[in-house]
């Protein structure tokens, strides 16, 4: 029953911090609730199907279609995320100035929260498909009901310790919140292009600066059991914390981050303080 | 804005290269959440391919962090699981849903 709880709540903490920091970031857009929750089925939905034919997906590419399929939809998010942060960086003063009155900015407020609700989608996508496949394990063996009772408590672990960061984000001062958002969605965007590095080198791709740089898992391991495994591990999810990293992980999230945090410089600059400029098609 | 970054992740993927000349997989089998052979020898500072063949109805997850290897094998099924080159040394590895068991260690020597 343990072993059960553990896997659950470790799949379940992975796409509900992300879907705290999306909730966090988009506390003052409306229609979140519609959009975040669409994202949730969807990837709850798409978790299902995915799991019902990982024996096919994974034979695609000459073996290696579970670590593209991986890498693609890591690399999505990682756009998406982006996009948000962005356009955020130009249009998030007026939004929360003009909110109430504004009704454009709110309809492009929900551009940005379709691109998060396809963040949230995958990354409920991801990890709940592990849990399904887990589950569908568990009907054939030997302690179902106990496994099955694990697998809740994990489920309602992972959801409350979710929670328990998206009101510890909300209690940061509002000004405050947009930035430290920010932040979070740019360190998430840039683990995310750093798993995805290596989920191409498993699959056989990209099979340059293979080579660990240094290793903390001495310190803190990002994967593995036991309760430091575990604060790895959100660490992993949150910003991107790797107990051993690759030469092309590296780059991956310095470059991730560098070209979000310079996307975002030229976004506000075209975007003067106080003045709203016609977005260009 | 959109289509501009989307360059990013596109150089990214013309950036790949293809995979290199592997020595053929080893095979190993899961059966009653067991490897077998559970000490497997490669190579040191090679790349390697193992050849899961996972016999047990159930999925299992190849976990691995000293690896850095995530991989699913639904049951039934035969999954590769690359290895990159590795300095000399043990690098253990565990079937994720039946940790209990499933264990095993991959020897670059």
């Amino acid at each position: 029953m343990l072993a059960a709880l553990i896997i659950v709540f470790r799949e379940v903490i992975e796409a509900g911090l992300i879907v705290g920091i999306v909730l966090a970031a988009t506390t003052s857009v409306r229609f979140r609730g519609r959009w975040i929750s669409f994202g949730v089925g969807a990837g709850v939905l798409g978790a299902c199907v995915v799991a019902a034919f990982a024996g096919q997906i994974a034979n695609l590419f000459s073996g290696a279609g579970q670590e593209l399929f991986n890498a693609s939809i890591l690399l999505l998010a990682v756009a998406m995320l982006a996009w948000h942060n962005v356009w955020m960086a130009g249009h998030g003063r007026e939004m929360a100035r003009h909110m109430k009155t504004m009704g454009a900015a709110v309809s492009a407020g929900e551009r940005s929260l379709a691109a998060l609700a396809v963040v949230v989608g995958v990354a409920v996508l991801r990890e709940g498909s592990e849990v399904v496949l887990f589950l569908y394990g568990i009907g054939q063996s030997t302690t179902p009901i106990s496994m099955l009772t694990g697998g809740l408590l994990g489920l309602a672990g992972g959801a409350a310790v979710s929670a328990l960061m998206y009101f510890g984000l909300l209690a940061i001062p509002p000004g405050k919140l947009f930035r430290t958002t920010a932040w979070l969605i740019t360190l998430l965007a840039a683990g995310m292009a750093s798993q995805a590095v290596l989920f191409l080198q498993n699959g056989g791709y990209l099979n340059i600066l293979t080579r660990s740089l240094w290793d903390t898992s001495w310190l803190l391991p990002d994967g593995g059991e036991g309760i430091t495994a575990i604060i790895g591990k959100m660490l992993h999810t949150l910003v991107g914390y790797t107990a051993a990293p690759d030469g092309a992980q590296l780059i991956a999230y310095v470059a991730t981050t560098a070209v979000i945090l310079g996307l975002m410089r030229w976004e506000r600059a075209r975007h003067p303080r106080g003045k709203m400029v016609p977005r260009p098609a | 804005m959109f289509s501009r970054l989307m360059i990013f992740p596109a150089g990214l993927l013309v950036a790949l290269a293809a995979c290199g000349n592997e020595s053929p997989g080893i095979p190993v089998t899961l059966k009653d959440h067991r490897f077998t052979p559970a000490e497997i020898h490669v190579k040191a500072n090679e790349p390697a391919l193992i050849t899961l063949s996972n016999q047990d109805g159930a999925a299992e997850e190849f976990d691995s962090t000293s690896l850095k290897v995530e991989k699913v094998v639904p049951g039934g099924e035969t999954g590769s699981v690359r290895i990159r080159p590795l300095s000399p040394g043990r690098y253990p590895f565990i079937g994720e849903y039946h940790a209990d068991t499933a264990r095993g260690v991959v020897v670059a020597d």
